[in-house]
């Protein structure tokens, strides 16, 4: 159970937090410049920070104990494939989405 | 200024906008549903998403609270998620640098994904458009976005309870958040970053308070942008 103080303290800084983070620029500097070194690590931050948060979810899925589970991992490579190479990301959550369910309907 | 031209710049964000409707209720349905199981109220789970409206952050801040992490770790690693929008932020700069405060503002509210994404092809393609009709299209993307994400936050969060884990709900975040990565992946630097993050993640996820998040993104970021200045250089 989540604690409901620990809760809102989350809801509220990761509000202010976001919009901190979404006005920085925008608001506090204006047109001036922004240093290239910092642009380019910013870049990746999508591409590394979701990776790495579902990465131990998929090799080691909680409803499996933390074993790696084949169905769960036919449907983490076909979502990923799916949105890679057709680049729809609603697309790719469909055919994996539907690979999982049919997966654990026939196979678990 | 002629407000006709406004009217039209809010009206050609809009029809861009109309199409990633059928990314956001999705999206905001799975957190809907992930709150009411992690415990959370459907007053609760609306709060979250009007005062976040970032999917994979909020999604990364239940998961965290519900492997009982401390609060600071999971504020760090939910705003590591969000920290793209300090690049969107940066990004839009030359263009909306101009408008005044509270505009500025408005726009960081609402600076998601889809706006940013849309904005700033469309920025770039047409340099002339006035402040005035940038902002109008801005509104005009987020309009039908916006008010839908808090809205299937609300549907997930009440249907909540009839969907359970055995049929795979666990696996909703990690499906939702690879369907965006795929996309995502257009260069070998973005690769190359992918790549050393899981890795990592893998590595380090041995480390107290899930800190391997914040230890793997941040050498996935590193990975990327050397990458990225040694083909520059070369």
């Amino acid at each position: 159970m989540i604690d409901r103080t620990e809760l809102w303290i989350v809801i509220i800084g990761l509000g202010l937090g976001s919009f901190g983070l979404r006005f920085a620029f925008l608001g506090l500097v204006g047109d001036r410049p922004i240093p290239a070194w910092l642009m380019r690590h910013l870049r990746y931050t999508a591409v590394s920070v979701l990776p790495a948060l579902i990465m131990p979810l998929i090799v080691f899925p909680a409803a499996n104990d933390g074993q790696p589970e084949p169905v769960r991992l036919t449907a983490a490579v076909v979502a990923l494939g799916v949105g890679f190479y057709f680049k729809n990301p609603l697309l790719a959550m469909v055919m994996g989405g539907l690979t999982l369910v049919g997966g654990l309907y026939w196979f678990a | 200024m002629d407000t006709g031209d406004l009217r039209s710049s809010y009206l050609t964000g809009l029809r861009d906008g109309a199409p990633f409707v059928l990314v956001i209720v999705p999206f905001a349905t799975v957190f809907g549903v992930l709150s009411k199981s992690a415990g959370l109220n459907v007053l609760e789970a609306l709060a979250f998403s009007v005062a976040v409206i970032a999917g994979a952050a909020q999604f990364t801040a239940l998961q965290l609270m519900q492997d009982q992490a401390p609060t600071l770790v999971v504020l760090a690693s939910a705003l590591a998620v969000n920290l793209r929008m300090a690049m969107y932020s940066a990004s839009l700069t030359p263009h909306l640098g101009h408008l005044p405060l509270w505009k500025r503002g408005v726009v960081a509210y609402l600076l998601v994904d889809q706006a940013y994404a849309l904005g700033i092809v469309k920025y770039e393609r047409e340099p002339e458009m006035t402040n005035g009709e940038r902002f109008a299209y801005f509104l005009g993307t987020i309009t039908p976005l916006c008010p839908l994400w808090y809205g299937f936050t609300v549907v997930g969060a009440v249907v909540g309870a009839q969907i359970s884990i055995e049929n795979g709900l666990d696996f909703a975040m990690p499906i939702a958040f690879l369907a965006l990565i795929g996309p995502a992946l257009r260069t070998g630097a973005h690769g190359a970053a992918a790549l050393v993050a899981s890795v990592s993640a893998l590595l380090f996820a041995f480390l107290p308070y899930n800190l391997g998040l914040l230890v793997a993104a941040l050498l996935g970021m590193m990975a990327g942008a050397e990458i990225e200045r040694r083909r520059e250089a070369a």
